[in-house]
């Protein structure tokens, strides 16, 4: 029973993922694992200014992005927590449906919202807001960071909910019975104790944002290049795997090291999970 | 205090609904323009028309990669569903460490981007001499569901009382019959859920396909295609809006299942 999942996880994900290391440290001769073992790749990612300023915006952009999407869902899970009651599920579903939709299609919305004659325009200019159309809205890095937070909303809610909901009621009582008033209670008991949620809601959006691809492409223009885009355009255009090879290890070390400073964070706190 | 606290989620409330529209909004604007009699998606809305609807039909291209997208997303789905079921399984009754360490790197592909899958895929089947082609982009699918799969499955087993499983092995059936006659059943809904939602997981995918997609394009390369061409925005709307109109229906469903199957959880 252990054959169809061992096959997956071993030669899909390890076996693949060992492709791509070995080949960020070949050179590139246009064959399809290279020639010879070099370090060049890694000492051009290190030297070259243009990767740096790239994996800053990445970074920047992924950690705006987390933080938006985490402060806006918390006190949503809170309500679904504590204060929904018998529209738990119901609101649980509509926070999770769009989840289920094509994340294409959501970032598309948003290019016909931020479009020079599109529908943010438009209705600023209908009522009158505005006179002119303005350019200030698509191809910005800030474009960037309003879309990819809309489309990673659903995912920084249930694991912030999953945490609240999981804290024993008497915690609660036994803070206010101790003379704590709603917000000491909840800054000194709700919070710490839903940190691991918090966590790991951080870590589901900042993982597949930091590595974008499609809406830095669709909404982002030339200013918002990010490292997802320098690593397809070496197995597109460029035609460097090797450099795109080793371009992926660093993006995989980047969130290596988020998630490890995330699992201490997560000890700090005395996960429960 | 109670007041206070009545008050404070009051306006908690006020704040889910904002949040709400914030996140459907957007998303409901594609039908809106969908109907709009204008090449442009903006305001004042020019007329209703169902134009942009009668041009998906006779659309070759676009019923070939609906085709596709189809084929590709029940394959995939069943293939993750297989392994969600049997990698959880073992993990949580198999006793192995192998099964345990499966089971850890099945959920592994949450922590990695969708450009670094696809690329790492690109190259494993070009290196097998597969190179990018629709069973390429299938395999690809079976590990971009599989974390989903895993974990609804996992879930669903281990919310069976040990007691039921004791009770087939106590009553002289084997591993396997007690898996196949006892646990198998009893995880129908969430199986059913979990094959849905591996399928959508498919059919909305797509970076992986972006790099593993031979000549035959799935339905979102070829929305991504059409969006170069200002002119085919209306299309891609109409057909947006049918897309979404099934992920709702298909999601829906798959989420009422997986209630069913934990309300009817024996206790």
């Amino acid at each position: 029973m252990l054959l169809p999942g061992g096959l997956v996880t071993f030669f899909l994900i390890l076996f693949a993922l060992g492709l791509v290391l070995f080949l960020a440290f070949r050179g590139n001769d246009g064959s399809l694992l290279g020639a010879g073992f070099t370090a060049d790749n890694f000492i051009t990612v290190i030297s070259d200014p243009l990767y740096w300023t790239v994996t800053l915006r990445s970074l920047v952009i992924a950690g705006l992005v987390t933080l938006a999407t985490v402060v806006t869902a918390y006190p949503v899970a809170y309500y679904l927590a504590f204060h929904a009651g018998r529209r738990r599920g119901l609101l649980l579903f509509l926070v999770t449906l769009p989840f289920w939709t094509s994340y294409l299609l959501r970032v598309f919305a948003w290019k016909i919202v931020l479009a020079y004659n599109g529908v943010l325009n438009s209705a600023l200019i209908e009522s009158g807001i505005w006179s002119e159309p303005t350019l200030a809205f698509l191809n910005t890095p800030a474009a960037v960071v309003v879309t990819l937070a809309h489309a990673y909303a659903p995912f920084a809610i249930l694991p912030i909910y999953v945490a609240l909901d999981t804290i024993p009621k008497s915690l609660l009582e036994a803070a206010s019975d101790l003379g704590a008033r709603p917000f000491t209670a909840f800054r000194r008991v709700v919070l710490p104790n839903s940190m691991p949620g918090v966590l790991a809601a951080a870590l589901v959006v900042f993982v597949p944002t930091v590595g974008d691809y499609v809406t830095p492409a669709m909404v982002g223009g030339p200013a918002s290049t990010m490292i997802g885009t320098l690593i397809q355009s070496q197995f597109g255009k460029a035609n460097d795997w090797p450099f795109g090879a080793a371009l992926s290890v660093c993006v995989m070390l980047v969130i290596l090291c988020v998630v490890l400073v995330a699992r201490s964070a997560d000890r700090k706190f005395g996960s429960r999970t | 205090m109670s007041a206070a606290r009545t008050e404070g989620g009051r306006w908690l409330g006020v704040y889910v609904i904002a949040y709400l529209v914030f996140l459907y909004l957007p998303v409901l604007l594609i039908p809106l323009f969908s109907f709009n009699n204008s090449i442009q998606a903006a305001f004042p809305l020019q007329g209703f028309t169902l134009e942009w609807y009668a041009t998906l039909y006779g659309n070759p291209g676009l019923s070939g990669a609906l085709l596709n997208s189809l084929v590709i997303g029940v394959i995939a789905a069943a293939g993750a569903t297989l392994c969600g079921i049997t990698v959880s399984y073992m993990d949580l009754y198999g006793r192995s460490p192998l099964a345990a360490t499966i089971s850890a790197i099945a959920r592994l592909p949450i922590l990695i981007p969708g450009v670094i899958v696809g690329i790492s895929l690109l190259i494993l089947v070009n290196l097998i001499g597969l190179g990018p082609s629709r069973i390429a982009i299938v395999l690809g699918h079976i590990l971009v569901a599989l974390p989903t799969t895993v974990v609804i499955m996992r879930s669903r087993f281990a919310a069976i009382p040990k007691t039921i499983r004791e009770a087939a092995l106590d009553l002289g059936a084997s591993d396997w019959t007690t898996f196949r006659r006892v646990m198998l059943p009893l995880s129908v809904p969430a199986i059913i859920s979990a094959f849905m939602l591996a399928f959508l997981i498919s059919f909305d995918e797509f970076i992986v396909v972006f790099f593993l997609a031979g000549t035959e394009p799935t339905l979102p390369l070829y929305i991504w295609s059409q969006l170069r061409f200002p002119r085919s925005l209306p299309t891609v709307m109409a057909l947006g809006t049918a897309i979404l109109t099934v992920s709702f229906i298909i999601a829906g469903t798959a989420e009422l299942l997986r209630h069913r199957g934990l309300s009817a959880k024996p206790s």
